[in-house]
């Protein structure tokens, strides 16, 4: 009998899309995908947003997600075509044969039961297992998959327990009936990088402890390529390369993929330190009615035309240090000095002036623009707020600034909804670019795009740095696009800054425990490379 | 031209001709409102296709000058609760703190009194006119519509959209009409409808208790009372106007539903 686990042959997946002025039409997201999985092996499907990586990763169920249908081709799992299976069969197949790990796991579990109850449900509703075989096979995944407490931790609630380690609860959920197929759709995406490696390296090693086949989907190249044996690019429903990893990361034959592979590598040289733009003095905050300090004892200056990036996972307080400049959060204690004056602590105290040259760009461009305001209108307002301008003269501004974020003509009167992702994140850039400040502050402003996009808005950042001089203050959790964009920067750890410098500085060694931390969890586009840091953690943990 | 689902076209239709009926009364109606010509309960003839009523005035034009009554006095208070409430639901949201508790709470209070048994206390000691009518219904209607428009707002209020604006030095003004109002405008419609109707049946109550539109003026609520005795001899009297009610509470619901699918189109719910 041959290895051959997973045999999907010619797939094409569609799906009715209901545009508001037209009849509904059937569109084609998925043309003609076909490969193999061997049993034990680990496939990562990568591309980004809408390439169809989820779709396809779905369909060795046999399920297409919210309306999406699957409309030829053959799916094959231990030699039978799935696709042909009625819904008994199917019923068997799911959570039988093939299981599931969803991106949020947060979202995924049912918040009113208790752990335990969720993982071992399908193994024993499937009677796989008796309730109590289940529960010790599930306690033993825990403990492979690193999880404290193995025994107890099941009587948990899902709000008991943290992010990664709920995403590891999922991973035991979907091993537990003993699967020769795990899809993972993007378990990773939502954790913070420290959390992500520990994540990673549990999935990695229940796979291989386990002997499961495996499809890893994820939009991050660096990630796949550890746990991986071989990877699949898709863009736009089709298959662009399909080989072993080493090959892909060190070899690849396609143009599209040489860019994911090259993606972050923006250069960018550090400019000389300058007197400072803006100066935060010794703040300190917390929010109403809560007895704990969210930024305890920071200062930091920013440089005219130069960008201080400050870096930390959830909850360091690096957003908390972005409303307290914008004065929507009045500190406790502390100074903000912006171009010499003292600024007031409060948004109501600041003049026109100071609000006009202090302009913020959010991480979610859908929910920063209004869905019922046109593009004009969003990047006019600012135009005719603080430099009133009207009429001819607004549009034509409006023009320039859309030219200036390379959106060109035919954008002005389109909605919101009518743009792609990096095309609304432009337009909050051109819609802070409207009030000439001197100072943007950029909340996360790539995190939510596909490294591509997160790219070309990088540049164009850059760009209208050196055109505008305008500084930035650029939060983020990703050292790649610290990198990149950074003069100076702040580490940022539980409310304090523990690093904080000119960036050839703190990136170079000594490092301090946590920034060591930090650093060597951010994936590197290299085989091998999970495998070298959990090794080397090990070697630390032992000599301590 | 996208196409309008046949419930809708049949709720326009009737709301058409109740709305022709309402405006050219004077014109369609056969006899003059409050003109008695004929005998008592009369059933229906050529002469009087619906039949008279218990003084033997033609039902038909009563029914039409009724529907005038009854559809200017709801509209008017549906617009007077829709403006007052809204506006004081999204200054409540967008200012929060005190101001925010204080609309609040006096909307609690008076949310806890009956609004049928409030309307009877006051209409008892003001004199019973139109416009008194009018107040009063839309005062006591703008509690709820102050409820929804707050609580659609809150929610809106938290986007950062909204932070944006304030960041840009907006005033209350412009973040309630520019930034709130236009997303908030779809729930605030679907409920318009529905307070309408609400109205229609607040006001119909209030003139079959006797204390809302006043004789000879007529309205539906009215007529209903006028004739409720002749159910017990089988005459049909009270039910038309009854219909009439039910109709049109109906197919008003049915064009609500229609606009809110409309408005709530990703496209900004703006175009045509």
């Amino acid at each position: 009998m041959d290895d051959t686990l997973l045999d999907v042959r010619n797939l094409t997946i569609g799906a009715t899309v209901y545009p508001p002025d037209a009849a509904p039409k059937d569109i084609s997201i998925v043309h003609g995908v076909s490969f193999t999985l061997a049993k034990g092996r680990v496939l990562g499907l990568i591309g980004e947003s809408g390439a169809g990586k989820s779709t396809i990763g779905l369909s060795a169920m046999a399920y297409g997600r919210g309306g999406v249908r699957i409309t030829g081709g053959q799916v094959f799992l231990n030699g039978r075509d799935i696709l042909q299976e009625r819904a008994a069969g199917l019923r068997n197949l799911r959570g039988q044969e093939v299981t599931y790990v969803a991106q949020s796991a947060a979202a995924a579990f049912n918040p009113a039961m208790r752990l335990m109850d969720q993982v071992v449900e399908a193994t024993v509703r499937h009677g796989l297992a008796t309730r109590a075989e289940a529960e010790a096979r599930a306690v033993q995944l825990f403990g492979q998959l690193g999880l404290p407490d193995p025994d107890s931790i099941g009587r948990r609630y899902p709000h008991q327990v943290s992010g990664g380690q709920l995403q590891r609860v999922m991973t035991a959920m979907a091993l537990c009936p003993r699967p020769s197929l795990v899809i993972f759709d993007e378990p990773t995406t939502a954790l913070d990088v420290t959390t992500q490696i520990d994540v990673l390296s549990a999935i990695k090693k229940a796979i291989q402890d386990t002997g499961v086949a495996a499809l890893y989907i994820t939009h991050d190249l660096a990630v796949v390529a550890q746990v991986s044996d071989e990877i699949m690019v898709l863009k736009s429903g089709k298959t662009i390369e399909h080989a072993q990893v080493r090959q892909i990361i060190e070899a690849p034959q396609q143009d599209y993929t040489r860019a994911l592979v090259s993606v972050r590598s923006i250069d960018h040289t550090e400019k000389e330190p300058a007197a400072p733009l803006l100066r935060v003095d010794n703040m300190t905050a917390r929010y109403p009615g809560v007895k704990l300090d969210v930024l305890k004892d920071v200062s930091v200056q920013i440089a005219p035309g130069q960008t201080l990036a400050v870096v930390g996972e959830s909850g360091s307080g690096k957003s908390t240090l972005a409303r307290v400049v914008t004065g929507l959060l009045p500190p406790s204690d502390g100074q903000i000095t912006f171009d010499g004056r003292t600024l007031p602590a409060a948004l109501d105290g600041r003049a026109r002036d100071d609000l006009r040259e202090l302009q913020m760009i959010y991480q979610m461009a859908d929910t920063a623009m209004n869905p019922r305001h046109t593009v004009g209108t969003i990047i006019g307002r600012p135009l005719e707020f603080y430099f009133g301008l009207k009429g001819a003269a607004k549009r034509a501004r409006v023009q320039e600034l859309l030219d200036q974020i390379e959106m060109g003509k035919g954008f002005i009167d389109r909605y919101p909804a009518e743009l792609s992702g990096g095309q609304k994140q432009r337009v909050c850039i051109a819609r802070a670019l409207a009030a000439k400040p001197r100072l943007i502050i950029c909340d996360e402003v790539t995190s939510a795009l596909d490294p591509l996009v997160a790219d070309g808005i990088l540049k164009l950042l850059l760009d209208l740095q050196a055109q505008e001089g305008v500084a930035y203050m650029f939060i983020t959790h990703d050292l790649a696009t610290v990198k990149a964009i950074a003069d100076q920067i702040a580490v940022m750890h539980r409310g304090k800054v523990v690093r904080y410098g000119p960036k050839s500085q703190v990136l170079a060694p000594p490092f301090d425990d946590y920034t060591d931390l930090l650093l060597a969890s951010v994936p590197e586009m290299k085989v091998g490379w999970l495998e070298n840091v959990v090794a080397s953690r090990k070697i630390e943990s032992a000599g301590r | 031209m996208r196409g309008i689902p046949v419930s809708a076209l049949i709720g326009l239709a009737f709301v058409a001709l109740y709305a022709f009926g309402a405006i050219f009364a004077g014109f369609i109606a056969p006899y003059g409102m409050a003109e008695v010509v004929g005998d008592v309960w009369e059933p229906a003839s050529s002469a009087h296709l619906l039949g008279t009523d218990s003084i033997g005035r033609d039902l038909l034009s009563r029914i039409i000058f009724g529907g005038q009554t009854t559809i200017f006095v709801a509209t008017a208070a549906t617009i007077l609760s829709f403006t007052v409430g809204s506006i004081m639901g999204l200054t409540a949201a967008v200012a929060g703190g005190w101001v925010d508790q204080f609309l609040s709470r006096f909307v609690d209070l008076i949310m806890s009194i009956p609004a049928l048994i409030f309307a009877l206390v006051v209409l008892s000691v003001m004199p019973v006119t139109l416009p008194v009518l009018i107040v009063v219904m839309g005062l006591l209607d703008a509690t709820r519509v102050f409820r929804l428009s707050r609580a659609v707002a809150v929610d809106i209020t938290v986007m950062d959209y909204v932070e944006a604006a304030r960041l840009r030095g907006e005033g209350n003004r412009w973040i309630i009409f520019h930034e709130i109002l236009p997303n908030a405008l779809s729930p605030l419609v679907a409920e318009m409808g529905l307070r309408f109707i609400f109205m229609v049946l607040f006001i119909s109550t209030l003139s079959f208790l006797g204390l809302g539109v006043q004789p000879p003026l007529a309205d539906w609520g009215g007529i209903v009372k006028e004739n409720k005795d002749g159910i017990v001899y089988g005459i049909p009297a009270a039910l038309i106007p009854a219909f009439a009610i039910a109709t049109l509470a109906i197919s008003v619901n049915l064009v609500a539903d229609w606009v809110l699918s409309r408005t709530a189109s990703l496209k900004g719910g703006r175009d045509g």
